[in-house]
């Protein structure tokens, strides 16, 4: 199993839900999130007094998997969240050592 | 008192009417100071604007008006610095002697003059409160301005209005207070802003504008309310009134323009705290001179004002004072360029010579009036500075005037008000300390809701929880 996490642009969760719904993943979790990549943040002028604005709103995807579609799930998030330009996001991957389910107590990949 | 003058209904009518309008500009400075201050002070911002309103309105009836408005009590032969201190006390029984006949010199009950003037008080008070904001302890801020009302702003308002040295003996003009209330209030805020001293973190630290709408409406409110503070400071509805209107429209549209021109060219974007800083910069300025100069003069007046502030509010981290919400910049600053436009552009033309007696310099009419707009912008620029020091001081070295570096790093409105302006957790009820940390930080997120005070035992079962 492994636990696919996608930090992305706010505009881009409509589309990247979407292809992961296309595609069967039967649940997700978002988060509101803030951050900078290389793309660092902006800059805002208040009575000619410059702000920088570091951390930027983003969305934060966290999606569990059955490891065999792992270059599946991560390729479609990249394409839906893809606008080309500079703070798109990234995505990585992670191993998860177990999985289960609150209300029936089923485990591993029945629990996913 | 004159036997046979006649009330005027429709003068009496207006300026009741522009009593409650600038009356409304005290709520409006609240919103402005407000949106522009961060989240967790608003409510201590605006507190400091609606506390005025309390306070100010009970001393200017009890002593304010006549200390202000009483007949000049002049030192010699020269008119003085207050008035006749017994006559208009708040303390009489006034209905014979405050209701008719009416104010001298006016067709309109004494009791309209003395709201319309009160109202002036009270927003010269509270604009003063944009030097301090985010560290000022409130009952401080009670007494200095109970403080600094008594002992500058009745002596500036009798000298200028009242019949005394400024206006009586100098000469100045100030037709609606760019000396009386602009000047006054901005050299106060300097001195606040120096007793008081920086806020912690100032100016390394992301001290922007919380909420930029509510910095829109209330520079429009304030817009509003101005032609009440401006126009009805002719006190009656002639052809002077619509001098002062229209000069205070048409200053205030260049000013918003010349504010917003400068940041196009200086920071690359124009905007919208620009645009209401700009607006309220032209008020500030046409104030002094809207009855006495024309319609162009005002524009060019409004350009100037405009694109100055916009520059001096900057001054500030250069001279190294925290005026937090650039009461200095914009009100000091304003007052001064008005009240010297007198000295250029008075003529005349604009008030048929009923105030006017030396035109202007590009009138021809030499440096008279502009070296009398001097002075008398200099006393009152001099006189509340040392008054706002002195008070200030007192109050710094007897009940505190600033609050406790903790209260200030976690939001003087939860330390000073035991409230909090934003609440957006959707369960409601706001925990104890006001805000997670978060949002202090500056990252929206939710508080930990407390327990709700038990309801009354016999609530009936039925109804909704109450949230």
């Amino acid at each position: 199993m492994k636990l696919v996490t996608a930090v992305i642009k706010p505009h881009q969760l409509d589309a990247v839900k979407e292809a992961l719904q296309a595609m069967g993943v039967s649940g997700m979790t978002v988060s509101e999130v803030q951050g900078y990549g290389r793309q660092k943040g902006h800059t805002e002028v208040y009575r000619g007094a410059e702000y920088t604005v570091e951390f930027l709103p983003k969305i934060r995807v966290d999606v569990l998997i059955d490891e065999v579609d792992v270059e599946k799930v991560a390729d479609a998030i990249v394409a839906a969240a893809r606008t080309g330009k500079i703070g798109d996001g990234k995505v990585w991957v992670t191993p998860v050592e177990e999985v289960i389910r609150v209300r029936t107590g089923e485990r591993g990949l029945d629990a996913i | 008192m004159p036997a046979e003058v006649v009330l005027s209904p429709g003068d009496t009518a207006w300026l009741l009417v522009s009593s409650a309008l600038v009356l409304l500009m005290t709520p409006g400075l609240a919103f402005f100071y407000g949106g522009l201050n961060r989240s967790k002070s608003v409510l201590n911002m605006m507190m400091m604007s609606f506390a005025s309103i309390g306070l100010i309105s009970i001393l200017w009836l009890f002593y304010g008006f006549t200390v202000a408005f009483g007949t000049d009590q002049p030192i010699g032969d020269t008119p003085g610095f207050w008035g006749d201190l017994g006559q208009y006390l708040g303390t009489k029984v006034l209905a014979d002697e405050m209701a008719f006949p009416p104010f001298p010199a006016t067709p309109i009950p004494t009791y309209v003059i003395m709201a319309f003037q009160m109202m002036f008080a009270i927003i010269t008070v509270a604009l003063i409160s944009g030097a301090v904001s985010d560290r000022t302890k409130f009952a401080g801020w009670l007494v200095f301005a109970a403080g600094w009302f008594t002992l500058a702003y009745l002596p500036i308002a009798h000298m200028v209005w009242g019949g005394g040295f400024i206006g009586g003996k100098i000469g100045a003009l100030d037709f609606a207070g760019g000396s009386a209330v602009h000047i006054n209030a901005g050299a106060a805020a300097l001195a606040l802003a120096i007793i008081l001293g920086r806020r912690v973190g100032w100016p390394r630290e992301n001290f922007k504008p919380h909420n930029v709408p509510l910095v829109a409406l209330g520079a429009g409110l304030l817009w509003f309310g101005w032609f009440g503070f401006n126009a009805g400071s002719e006190l009656t509805a002639d052809a002077i009134t619509a001098v002062a209107f229209i000069n205070t429209q048409v200053a205030t549209a260049a000013a918003l323009l010349g504010w917003i021109f400068v940041e196009w060219i200086k920071n690359r974007k124009p905007t919208m705290v620009g645009a209401s800083s700009g607006a309220v910069a032209g008020l500030v300025a046409i104030t002094p001179a809207c009855a006495y100069i024309a319609p162009y003069a005002a524009v060019l007046l409004g350009l100037v004002a405009g694109s100055v502030c916009a520059l001096a509010v900057s001054v500030k981290y250069r001279l190294g004072f925290d005026d937090s919400l650039d009461v200095v910049g914009i009100h000091f600053v304003g007052g001064w360029i008005g009240c010297l436009w007198i000295g250029f552009f008075a003529t005349v033309q604009a008030d048929g010579g009923a105030y006017v007696k030396n035109e202007g310099l590009v009138y021809g009419g030499g440096v008279d009036q502009l070296w009398a707009q001097f002075q008398g912008a200099g006393i009152v620029s001099i006189w509340s500075f040392v008054i706002a020091l002195v008070v200030g001081y007192l109050v710094k070295v007897t009940i505190g005037f600033r609050v406790k570096r903790e209260a200030e790093l976690e939001g003087i409105d939860i330390a000073e008000h035991a409230e909090s302006g934003y609440d957006f957790v959707p369960s409601g009820g706001s925990s104890s300390n006001g805000g997670s940390a978060f949002a202090l930080a500056g990252i929206g997120g939710g508080t930990t809701p407390q327990a709700a005070p038990e309801p009354a035992p016999e609530a009936k079962p039925s109804q909704p929880a109450n949230v």
